[in-house]
């Protein structure tokens, strides 16, 4: 199974990167841009076919190394 | 006095470490630890050094942590060996658990590679005894992900349990805006652990250690574990 794995900011965390994108936008003209929030995306091939199983690997990964969650949320998909 | 520094592939201050080590311990006392060994020697210090371990892919320090050298790291953290990060060793400290909170991205985005005044908030630890409470030093930073935060509640019992070791402050010595280059909660460059053995800064004290490099404070921190450990 593939599972696809957004890995955002808490609100309330200061995020400079989402600010200066922000700002490069309102520099090229872009109107009405409220906020810009920056996060990563990863995509990880598993061997395991079972959802369940699939579902318990990803939890593990993204607590244990890709999300660091005193300041990070993650959020995934699993598709086969 | 036996120290060891841990290397990872990507560490680039672990020779700075070692020349400021063996300068202050004496020559032939400090060991270099791959990151892939299993076992760091017996040693009355270990010391994780600054660099790009793992070219900071993910999060600084993320992938670092789990090196098989980390688990016995924590174990030796865990039964009392003293241990520094310095800088990237900061921030895999805060990865692997042993100290609370996370460096993030400098509030300016920029990479800051200046002197910067801090204050010593503590001399009831094994790396500050050598210095005066509230001495105002001077000591380098290098990097972009110094930015230190953690829940209001971490804060509140750092400061309760005095775990803030270093604070950046103005020329005034006083931890204002100003005196902040990054952007760090409370102003805060180094705090301990509760057993007050393992110590994060992102300051570099070894680059500061001996005259011909211009100036010295950061000499006494290595110079406070001699007498505290070999006694």
């Amino acid at each position: 199974m593939k599972a696809r794995i957004k890995i955002t900011l808490k609100p309330g965390v200061l995020d400079p990167q989402g600010k200066a994108i922000q700002h490069a936008l309102s520099g090229l003209g872009v109107a009405g841009v409220n906020d810009v929030r920056q996060g990563k995306y990863i995509e990880v091939d598993l061997a395991e076919t079972g959802e369940a199983a699939a579902r318990a690997q990803v939890e593990k990964i993204c607590k244990d190394l890709l999300a660091n969650t005193v300041i990070e949320n993650y959020a995934y998909e699993l598709v086969p | 006095m036996k120290a060891s520094v841990i290397v990872f592939p990507g560490s680039n201050c672990d020779r700075d470490v070692k020349v400021a080590l063996d300068a202050v311990l004496g020559k032939g006392s400090t060991t270099m630890v791959w990151h892939g060994d299993a076992n760091v020697p017996a040693s009355d210090l270990i010391v994780i050094p600054g660099g790009f371990s793992y070219g900071d892919y993910l999060r600084c320090g993320a992938m670092a942590a789990h090196s098989p050298v980390m688990r016995d790291v924590v174990a030796k953290a865990k039964g009392g060996t003293p241990v520094i990060g310095i800088c990237n060793g900061f921030q895999i400290l805060t990865e692997s658990g042993l100290l609370p909170g996370v460096l993030m991205r400098n509030a300016s985005l920029k990479f800051i590679c200046r002197d910067v005044t801090l204050k010593v908030e503590q001399t009831d630890t094994l790396f500050t005894r050598a210095y005066r409470k509230g001495e105002v030093i001077t000591i380098p930073i290098a990097h972009a992900e110094g930015n230190y935060f953690a829940d209001a509640d971490t804060l509140d019992r750092l400061e309760g349990e005095g775990r803030v070791v270093f604070r950046y402050v103005d020329a005034a010595g006083n931890a204002t805006p100003e005196g902040n280059p990054n952007g760090a909660q409370r102003n805060i460059a180094g705090i301990c652990d509760d057993s007050r053995r393992v110590l994060g800064m992102m300051p570099h004290p070894e680059r500061l250690f001996e005259p011909m490099l211009g100036g010295t404070d950061g000499r006494r921190l290595f110079e406070s574990l001699i007498d505290k450990v070999a006694a």
